[in-house]
């Protein structure tokens, strides 16, 4: 495929957005450009930086992560307590937390794709990915649905460190406990290994500083799964199979609100698109090269793809929406969700060698 | 080796914007006059998207 008819379609869906929709979708949706761009660029997977760094004592991919969350959280921070139109991602910490965010680390492993990875792999053609995404947003849209009755084990209210201690605090603290994890990696791995690899460190840069716009711009951190949620409840509605009235969560008025309008007009929805797209114009250069996966591979990796839609609206979003904005705009739900899906890919990582993937 | 992929990715895409294309249709026509500020920082106005993070 040729990037320059890629680039025209992208560039009359630009037109389109700013002529029939608005203006800052239009702008979201070059920013989810930018995303998809960088992620398959750089190849800046957490699934993949996780997994090197338990199986191979590699550090390079979980320093790369530690550096955007770094930098993120010194852009987005004082954004957040300078201007009150901006929203961090809080989620409330909960025994749906604990559960869907150890899921999400066990299941990613297997599907070999979070949620920016699930996404930027489809956009980049990978087979096993781009048929994940629609069961991907079927679990999104029934975890949500069922998120109610998961929220009724046991829960607490958000806690947001910029809100409770001030800029200053909250980002002192961060940083310090960005700087502590970074110990503990540099000591698991042991000494002589490099820290560093430049494609994930300017990657690192260049996604703190989309994700940055996106919260200047839309007043809300970078997300995945709610766009996901969102296109499938529309399905189901379509269909009948569904009643957002009777449902707890669908039946909040934002959300019935969003459900009744275009997708068009949803952040989470035109960030995922232009994402899609930014990979795919990536691709365009560097196809992906996936190798072939037998039927009871494929089996298996769509379920996991069920279950990280699932998984990821118990734990209040994925790898971007709870942990990378969650920690990067101060929300404690984002460090527990990190701490449990890191215990579920120790088991994924296994899982996935002996599946053979 | 022959990419034998290339029918996934045409249904996709294909797949994807039909979707958007019926959900656009089926929608109330969008007010061009309610337009949300381009840049939200700053604006006055209450941010009111859904994001993951959310309980509700």
């Amino acid at each position: 495929m040729k990037r320059f008819p890629l680039a025209a379609a992208m560039a009359a869906f630009f037109i389109a957005l700013v002529w029939s929709v608005s203006v800052r979708q239009a702008v979201l949706f070059l920013v989810g450009i930018g995303y998809g761009a960088v992620l398959a660029g750089a190849r800046f997977g957490f699934t993949t930086g996780w997994r090197t760094l338990v199986e191979q004592r590699d550090p390079r991919g979980a320093y790369g992560q530690l550096l955007l969350l770094a930098l993120a959280a010194v852009l987005a921070m004082p954004l957040l307590g300078r201007f009150t139109e901006l929203h961090a991602a809080l989620g409330p910490p909960s025994v749906s937390l604990l559960v869907g965010a150890f899921v999400f680390g066990l299941a990613m492993q297997i599907a070999d794709g979070c949620g920016s990875g699930t996404l930027y792999k489809a956009g980049l053609g990978v087979p096993l990915n781009m048929a994940i995404l629609p069961l991907f947003a079927i679990g999104s849209f029934l975890g949500s649905a069922q998120m109610h009755d998961w929220l009724a084990l046991g829960q607490l209210k958000p806690v947001g460190l910029v809100q409770d201690w001030g800029v200053g605090p909250a980002l002192a603290a961060t940083l310090v406990a960005l700087a502590v994890l970074a110990i503990v990696v540099r000591l698991w791995v042991g000494p002589g290994k490099p820290l560093f690899e430049k494609r994930w460190v300017w990657g690192a840069i260049a996604l703190a500083v989309l994700a940055t716009i996106n919260l200047v711009i839309a007043g809300q951190p970078w997300g995945v799964v709610y766009g996901f949620g969102l296109w499938a409840a529309k399905g189901a509605q379509a269909l009948g199979l569904f009643h957002p009235a009777q449902n707890p969560y669908w039946g909040d008025a934002g959300n019935m609100q969003r459900l009744a309008q275009s997708a068009l007009l949803d952040v989470t929805s035109i960030t995922n698109m232009g994402l899609l797209c930014g990979a795919l114009w990536v691709s365009a250069r560097k196809p992906p090269g996936a190798k072939p996966l037998s039927p009871r591979q494929w089996a298996i990796g769509l379920a996991a793809g069920f279950m990280l839609g699932y998984s990821s609206r118990l734990a209040f979003g994925c790898n971007v929406g709870a942990m990378f904005s969650g920690i990067s705009t101060g929300s404690v739900h984002g460090w527990i969700w990190m701490a449990m899906a890191f215990l579920g890919t120790l088991i994924g990582v296994r899982a996935r060698r002996r599946l053979a993937f | 080796m022959k990419d034998n992929t290339g029918w996934l990715r045409w249904a996709f895409w294909i797949i994807l914007v039909l979707f958007l294309g019926w959900d656009f249709l089926r929608s109330p026509a969008i007010d061009l006059r309610q337009e949300p500020p381009l840049v939200a920082a700053g604006s006055g106005q209450v941010v009111e998207g859904g994001h993951c993070s959310s309980a509700k």
